[in-house]
């Protein structure tokens, strides 16, 4: 499904993120493993064309990402990439359910009014639908967030720390969550984490080693 | 739900500075768009009024207090000339027409005017019903006048002394209308005309109380007749130049031209609309430099909202797109407020001041200069979005993600 070969991205600061070969097949779930700082973020935004690392080659879904100019790469990730942002964050001056019509319109679709209720009805927060962000707890934000992603039906679903603050229970409920959702939507997994409690509940695991500092 | 929708759902979610910048855009566009609108208005009038009048002819005195009582019919004339200063300038080969006016007596404050049926043909004017008049004491109303006060052909009134209400009337001679004009937009619309034959008549019984002739208007002599002024037609520009200065030099009357007097009255009140328009241009400015800062603040606070906006498909150019359309929706809603506001104060100034009552056909007149203060609200409206959306569009969008 998606194929990162020989990636080397280099910060500023002359710290550098290297990924040598990683593939993952279609309706794989996948976890993204290392401590805090090894480039977690940055290898999931480089998935979703967010960032265009200065070496290697990245295909999702078939397209060479390299071979995208920038607006064609925003067109493209709002097809064919869901993310799960670390910071779960919504459109505040817009309801639930009009954060979701806005990620469909954004993704160049109609909005389908139908899709969105059935989403959020699916992740038990139906009743939400007409509330604005801040009215939302934290749990329910994350399912919000987690329709955002889904509800283009991408073919690749990236979830950054999706675990942080969260107790066990809860933890593993949201992980729960967003394989189910990947499977309902046939996409690929890949969740970013340095949660040791999130190893055994995916079958799939990339370890990061701690970014490297360049000569 | 796209671009536009989420542009107005952020306005809604700031309702104090999307309130202030529309007020403040409003209130300049409104204050400039009525300035121009009153302006054009009093000098489409003032020109339409004095089309077809090179010179006004009357007795000495000031030459603008002329133009106003004999023109514009709103001062007092400074005195008479003789009906043989009329003779005189007709008998002039430059001067191509001579309109003789005698003022003095009104109509609830509409002036009766003792003239020729040639004032009627300066101004276009046409009869509504009825005929012009033919004898002493026949009288034709302007049209504002007839609506005014109701009398139409074959109704009776007498004029009251002076150019005002208020002086006692002259009940002893009752005028009889005989006609009513279409309305033509022009000052003869609130007038009174009769023949000169007719304020002689009126006046003749009074100036020499103790003479005894009741009659005295088919008495009196040609030489003693006085008219009030006279309205001037040249064949030439250069005759009105060269006649006006012979008039002042060489005679006891004075010549004042409508165009000069008229020119230098717009000059003194240009000043003060000038001004009113500073003030308002400082309003548009300040409405611009608030919607600067809300935007630019805009741009702080949505920081994580546009990355996420690029997460979701946006294009750099949909990011900057949504500052642009608030900043256009502002200064649209701001200007189309304004310009209501500006015709609905002149409509406003006609309904609840009958003397300006012509200025509603100017509330729903589109001057092309409007199109100006449209481009100008828009223009600075954009030119404040313009530096936001910028900035939005060149977010680095991973770095915001991972600043979380």
């Amino acid at each position: 499904m998606f194929e990162l070969e020989g990636i080397a991205h280099r910060y500023a600061n002359t710290t550098a993120v290297t990924v040598d070969t990683w593939r993952a097949g279609a309706g794989e779930a996948w976890l993204l493993e290392g401590p805090s700082g090894s480039g977690k973020s940055t290898v999931l935004h480089i998935l979703a064309g967010l960032i265009v690392p200065q070496g290697g080659l990245v295909r999702v879904a078939g397209v060479d990402l390299a071979t995208l100019s920038e607006g064609a790469r925003d067109r493209w990730r709002g097809r064919t990439v869901g993310l799960v942002p670390q910071r779960l964050h919504l459109v505040h001056a817009l309801r639930v359910r009009e954060n979701l019509a806005l990620a469909q319109a954004l993704a160049g679709q109609p909005v389908d009014d139908a899709r969105i209720t059935a989403l959020l009805e699916g992740l038990g927060v139906a009743e939400l639908a007409r509330r604005y962000p801040r009215q939302l707890s934290q749990g329910q934000a994350q399912r919000v967030a987690i329709a955002r992603a889904v509800i283009n039906r991408p073919v690749l679903l990236l979830a950054d720390e999706p675990t942080a603050n969260l107790d066990d229970a809860h933890a593993a409920q949201a992980l729960e969550l967003l394989r189910a959702q990947a499977v309902e939507a046939g996409a690929t997994l890949v969740v970013a984490s340095h949660d040791h409690r999130v190893r055994p509940l995916l079958p799939h695991v990339r370890a990061l080693p701690p970014m490297v500092r360049a000569a | 739900m796209n671009i536009a929708r989420l542009a107005l759902a952020y306005l809604r979610r700031r309702p104090l500075s999307t309130a202030l910048v529309v007020a403040l855009l409003a209130i300049g566009v409104a204050v400039v768009t009525l300035t121009l609108l009153l302006t054009h208005e009093l000098e489409t009038r003032l020109q339409r009024d004095a089309a077809g009048i090179d010179l006004v002819v009357g007795a000495k005195g000031s030459p603008l207090q002329l133009v106003l009582a004999g023109v514009y019919h709103v001062d007092v004339p400074p005195g008479n000339i003789p009906l043989a200063a009329i003779t005189q300038l007709r008998a002039d080969p430059r001067v191509t027409r001579v309109i003789p006016l005698s003022l003095g007596d009104n109509l609830r404050g509409f002036r009766i005017v003792g003239t020729e049926p040639t004032l009627v043909e300066l101004y276009g004017g046409v009869l509504a019903v009825g005929a012009l008049w033919t004898a002493p004491l026949d009288a034709v109303l302007g049209s504002d006048v007839a609506r005014a006060t109701g009398l139409t052909v074959g109704s009776t009134f007498a004029g009251a002394h002076g150019l005002a209400t208020g002086g006692g009337e002259h009940e002893d001679a009752q005028y009889r209308i005989t006609g009513v004009l279409a309305p033509t937009g022009s000052v003869l619309d609130r007038l009174v005309l009769t023949g000169l034959e007719s304020v002689w008549a009126v006046h003749e019984h009074h100036p020499v109380p103790a003479d005894g002739k009741a009659d005295a208007a088919h008495d009196a002599h040609d030489d003693d007749r006085e008219v009030t002024l006279a309205l001037l037609k040249f064949r030439s520009p250069l005759a009105a130049a060269t006649l006006a200065r012979a008039i002042d030099k060489d005679t006891e009357w004075v010549a004042a031209s409508p165009a000069f007097e008229t020119a230098r009255l717009l000059t003194v009140f240009g000043a003060g609309v000038d001004l009113v328009r500073a003030f308002a241009l400082v309003l548009m400015a300040a409405s611009a430099l608030m919607l600067f800062v809300a935007l630019a603040q805009a741009l702080e606070d949505r920081r994580y909202d546009m990355a996420i906006l690029r997460t979701l498909g946006a294009t750099r150019g949909k990011v900057a797109g949504v500052l642009l359309v608030e900043g256009i929706a502002l200064a649209a809603v701001g200007t189309v407020i304004g310009l209501l506001l500006a015709h609905g104060a002149v409509l406003g100034i006609a309904h609840w001041r009958p003397d300006a009552a012509p200025l509603a056909a100017a509330a729903w007149r589109w001057l092309p200069v409007e199109w100006a203060v449209v481009a100008l609200a828009m223009g600075t409206g954009i030119l404040s979005a313009l530096w936001p959306a910028w900035r939005a569009s060149r977010l680095d969008v991973a770095a915001t993600l991972a600043e979380g």
